[in-house]
């Protein structure tokens, strides 16, 4: 026992580097969110393509959807659009665009020009319905089931794994 | 990727060219107070877009827009705990850099007081111990010794 | 070509480095001469070679060689020379070779100052720098190889980051590193004497003078960094508990405590266990702070491109080395002996409570710094641990140890009486007390914390003076100069460092207590009241720069009136990365700083320079006084270092044989 007294640091330093260890495949700087499991955030915002009419979260209750948040001013989010495209296509799952801090016609010559996988966008002009979703970094998905909870975000662009990983999966077993 | 990130501040820095001050022009004792208090707030808080700077040093677009929201919920006679449980609600305990206190955060904070105490403790045990060794050397004071040294030096 | 001689330098370095590592220790094993005599020769050649390969990057960077990676990505040819130069160690790749031309610059220094250490010792200690040499050196050319080529050569560099464009980056990293890795010294021979089994004063003698040195780097280093924050980061702040600030922070506080531990187990020959656990902690946490630097565990401001697999390099080589030094530590250190009896009020005692508070201040850094790590590796969450955090537990655990910095230098070793203490004392306590009385409430505003702080500095300051009186008085009457000259330069390295402890205290007290920061919308022409100054923004100005472009604002600071200062903050973008820079223009004064720095333009049109701009007004009262205060600790320790003790003593060899010391040591 007495002899173990100079091992402490030892002991320490052994349990710090264990951490470190398991500490090298997170990422830091990713944020969970907290919305997960709970509701998602209401909003009822102006159409991109249609300024009149409002799109409301109330109104997508019953469906599984994704909410993809966007900008023409965003550059990665040219890195996840192809897939958003591909993704659109096979219709498996309604895709709603958050064009976030954004000036409406730059949104819209960004979509004639690189196709709009949109089912529909909405217009979060001053950026306050992006913090209600605690929106950090553009592009950010959020997968939302029939009750409108908030089941998953990909922060950052969509890549082809998590798409077939984690999204796909995911939605196929909300809308049984 | 932290480069990259370095780079995303930067250029958030230049896009927030139209998002304007976000310290209005005023200069009466309670926006004096005003102002004091958002900056004190603002400044526990963390910024999500530049991390590691606070919410009151960044020039992120996004921590323009979250001090505009702070101070219109601060106008509407929100309380700072309100504020921050706001932000908590959407971001997570992440944008808190004062850490709340509760079950998994218990180490942080009473960590460096139980170390202390056990530092206490060493200290005493090692007092003890020391008053009950035999002194070697007769009490020398210290210039004594250090006079000593300096004839053995040369 | 000259990229590939350095790349082949360096291997050559690293086989030396294996030579250096391996076989002096064997030698020192069998007792074989030749192979201890190798050590000397060794760690000079590898020194040179080390130092021809750093010559070779830094001559690619003058010469704008884009066909190196490193050159291509982190120069430019708009970039003045100094700059290039300092470029050298602005990637990950260069840095690390500075770092490893600092440790084989030091081991050089070691082959020169070491003609009378006993042999086996040299050679050990000389093995265990080998040792870390060969780690750097393999982990850049494995992982981070710094001349790498680029196929096809690029036509113009990427430019260094903007933010790295400044006089700092010229001084900051090198002297940081100077510290860092000068704790090696102090670890080589904390390690060497736990393979010979050899802890005695003669040894902490041998150690003490390098620790003092590194230490002194590593505190100006840390006060250019800081102050370099100050004024490009924009807002005005000089410490931000970010993560890479801890990590070279908790190298600082426990090398801190190394140096009161080694003049005790120098004097008294106590302690001895517990000085080498420091000398190892004290390196330990500088490559444990590469690594949070380097890993990308946690997220920093000034942290570097990483890369996962360095990560991994650098964990395995920090499990190695610390892991490697703490088990010799667990199975040598019970075996040491003890040294001698003190009582409970003693200089002895003071110094274990000093260096357990710094320890406890340094294991809660350390706390706080990986906590979210902790956190978020056991999957409960994410967190932030931030300044009010460390503020909150750091404040109360170094105010103790302030106290005992007035205490300490009068107290004698083994027993200082306390009547004594308190007769000498007792002037600069009601001094003390009287400051943290009156003091704030001339100022301005008394709170306990301003209050609290005024004390600690006034004491510190008024003990230092009181000291030296003690000092003066017991010679001579009327031989001042004489007087002065009994005491050794360490002894006024110690008073000196203490003295900027306080100054330090003083200026980190007023800033916090009385600063003003407003962050405002003005037009041209308008103008505001900070802290008693008025300022009037007279307007932006768009002008070029070297590799640059900027627009100068110009702000009138006039006090009763009368213009005391134009002040010309800068917002910069730089051609080659299109990065933007906000360059704060600082009055400095002693009483305290005018600080301005542009934000954004805040005029009704986008990107209209000509309107309204938001800017950050900041009244800094005595914050140059932190930064004066940790330049003193750090000239106080150069100062001790040039003590004629350390020169003259190895000469002669014959420092154990100091009676109280030797017999201390049995």
């Amino acid at each position: 026992m007495k002899a173990l007294r100079w091992a402490v640091p030892l002991l320490i330093f052994a349990v710090l580097i264990a951490f470190l260890w398991v500490g090298l495949g997170r990422d830091p700087r990713e944020v969970p969110s907290p919305l997960i499991g709970k509701p998602a955030p209401s909003f009822a915002l102006a159409r991109l393509h249609d300024a009149e009419a409002r799109l409301s979260s109330d109104e997508l209750k019953g469906t599984v959807w994704l909410l993809n948040v966007w900008a023409s001013w965003c550059v990665s989010c040219r890195v996840e659009h192809p897939l958003l495209m591909q993704l659109a296509e096979s219709k498996v799952v309604p895709i709603y665009g958050l064009d976030y801090k954004d000036k409406p016609d730059a949104g819209r010559t960004w979509l004639a020009q690189n196709g709009n996988p949109y089912t529909a966008s909405a217009v979060d002009l001053d950026g306050r319905v992006g913090i209600d979703y605690g929106v950090y970094g553009v592009p950010e998905t959020f997968v939302v089931d029939k009750q409108g909870i908030v089941r998953y975000k990909q922060i950052g662009p969509i890549t082809a794994e998590a798409l077939k990983d984690k999204i796909l999966p995911l939605v196929r077993e909300l809308q049984r | 990727m932290t480069r990259a990130r370095a780079n995303v501040c930067a250029v958030f820095a230049m896009l927030a060219l139209s998002a304007g001050a976000h310290g209005a022009k005023m200069d009466s004792p309670a926006d004096l107070a005003f102002d004091a208090r958002m900056r004190e707030l603002e400044s526990e808080l963390r910024c999500l877009v530049c991390q590691n700077q606070t919410l009151a040093d960044s020039n992120a677009d996004l921590a323009d827009d979250l001090r505009r929201e702070v101070r219109t919920l601060a106008r509407s006679g929100k309380s700072d705990d309100e504020i921050k449980a706001y932000l908590v609600q959407r971001y997570g305990d992440f944008v808190l850099y004062r850490p709340p206190v509760r079950r998994s955060t218990l180490l942080l904070w009473g960590g460096p007081f139980a170390l202390l105490a056990g530092g206490a403790l060493l200290w005493s045990v090692v007092l003890r111990r020391r008053q009950r060794l035999p002194d070697p050397t007769v009490v020398a004071g210290d210039d004594a010794l250090e006079r000593a040294r300096r004839a053995l030096d040369g | 070509m000259i990229p590939e001689l350095g790349h082949f330098a360096l291997i050559l370095a690293l086989l030396v480095a294996l030579a250096q590592a391996a076989l002096p220790l064997l030698g020192a094993a069998t007792n074989s001469a030749p192979l201890m005599a190798l050590a000397r020769p060794a760690a000079r050649a590898q020194a040179l070679l080390v130092a021809f390969a750093f010559g070779c990057l830094a001559w690619s960077f003058a010469g704008n060689d884009f066909s190196v990676l490193n050159v291509a990505s982190n120069s430019n040819s708009e970039l003045p020379l100094h700059y290039r130069i300092a470029a050298t160690w602005g990637s990950h790749e260069g840095s690390l070779l500075l770092w490893t031309l600092m440790l084989a610059g030091w081991s050089f220094a070691v082959t020169l100052f070491s003609r009378n250490l006993p042999r086996e010792l040299l050679a050990r200690v000389l093995s265990v720098m080998g040792l870390i040499s060969v780690g750097f050196l393999l982990f850049m050319l494995l992982t981070s190889n710094p001349f790498e080529r680029l196929v096809p050569a690029a036509v113009e560099g990427r430019d260094l980051n903007p933010l790295l464009q400044d006089p700092g980056m010229v001084f900051h990293p090198p002297l940081l590193y100077m510290g860092y890795v000068g704790f090696s010294v102090a670890f080589s021979f904390a390690v060497a004497a736990l393979i010979g089994g050899r802890l005695d004063a003669a040894w902490a003698r041998w150690s003490r003078p390098w620790t003092t040195v590194a230490w002194s780097f590593l505190t100006i280093g840390i006060a250019l960094g800081s102050g370099w924050a100050y004024y490009t980061l924009g807002w005005g702040g000089w410490w931000f508990w970010d993560p890479v600030e801890n990590a070279s922070f908790m190298p600082w506080l426990t090398g801190t405590a190394l140096i009161h531990s080694l003049a005790v187990t120098e004097k008294r020959g106590a302690f001895r266990s517990w000085t080498v656990l420091l000398a190892i902690l004290a390196f330990s946490l500088s490559l444990l702070g590469t690594f949070l630097v380097r890993s990308g565990v946690l997220t920093s401001v000034h942290a570097f491109a990483t890369d996962p697999a360095r990560g991994v390099f650098i964990l395995i080589f920090l499990a190695v080395v610390v892991g490697g030094s703490l088990a010799l530590f667990a199975w040598r250190a019970g075996k040491v002996g003890l040294g001698g009896s003190f009582a409970v009020v003693s200089r002895e005692s003071m110094l274990l409570a000093n260096n357990i508070l710094l320890i406890v201040a340094m294991a809660s850094v350390l706390l706080g710094t990986l906590y979210p790590l902790f956190l978020d590796a056991l999957g409960l969450g994410k967190l932030s641990v931030g300044p009010p955090y460390f503020d909150s537990v750091f404040y109360p655990l170094m105010a103790p140890a302030a106290f005992l910095m007035g205490v300490g230098p009068l107290a004698r070793w083994s027993h200082a009486p306390i009547p004594e203490l308190w007769q000498r004392l007792r002037w600069a306590f009601a001094v003390a007390i009287v400051s943290a009385l009156i003091l704030p409430m001339i100022l301005g505003r008394w709170t306990p914390l301003i209050a609290g702080g005024v004390l600690l500095a006034v004491w510190i300051v008024a003990s230092v003076v009181e000291t030296l009186r003690v000092r003066i008085a017991s010679a001579p009457r009327g031989d001042l100069l004489g007087a002065l000259r009994t005491n050794s330069s360490s002894y006024y390295g110690m008073l000196l460092a203490h003295l900027g402890v306080g100054i330090f205290i003083a200026g980190v007290t007023l800033v916090k207590g009385y600063e003003i920061e407003r962050d405002i919308r003005l037009e041209p022409g308008d103008a505001v009241e900070v802290g008693g100054y008025e300022f009037r923004f007279v307007g932006v100005t768009p002008g070029p720069g070297p590799n640059y472009r900027a627009v100068t604002g110009r702000f009138e600071v006039r006090k009763d009136a009368r213009l005391v200062e134009t002040l010309k903050p800068e917002k910069r973008i730089y051609n080659a990365s299109g990065q933007a820079m906000t360059i704060a223009a600082i009055d400095v004064g002693i009483l305290g700083d005018r600080y301005v720095s542009l934000g954004e333009p805040a005029g009704a049109t986008a990107g209209d320079i000509t309107g309204a701009w938001s800017v950050r007004i900041y009244v800094k009262p005595f914050i140059d006084w932190i930064w004066a205060g940790v330049l003193l600790m750090g000239l106080g320790g150069f100062l001790a270092v040039m003590d004629r003790r350390y020169r003259l003593a190895p000469r002669r060899g014959s420092v154990s044989a100091s009676p109280s010391i030797a017999s201390a040591a049995d």
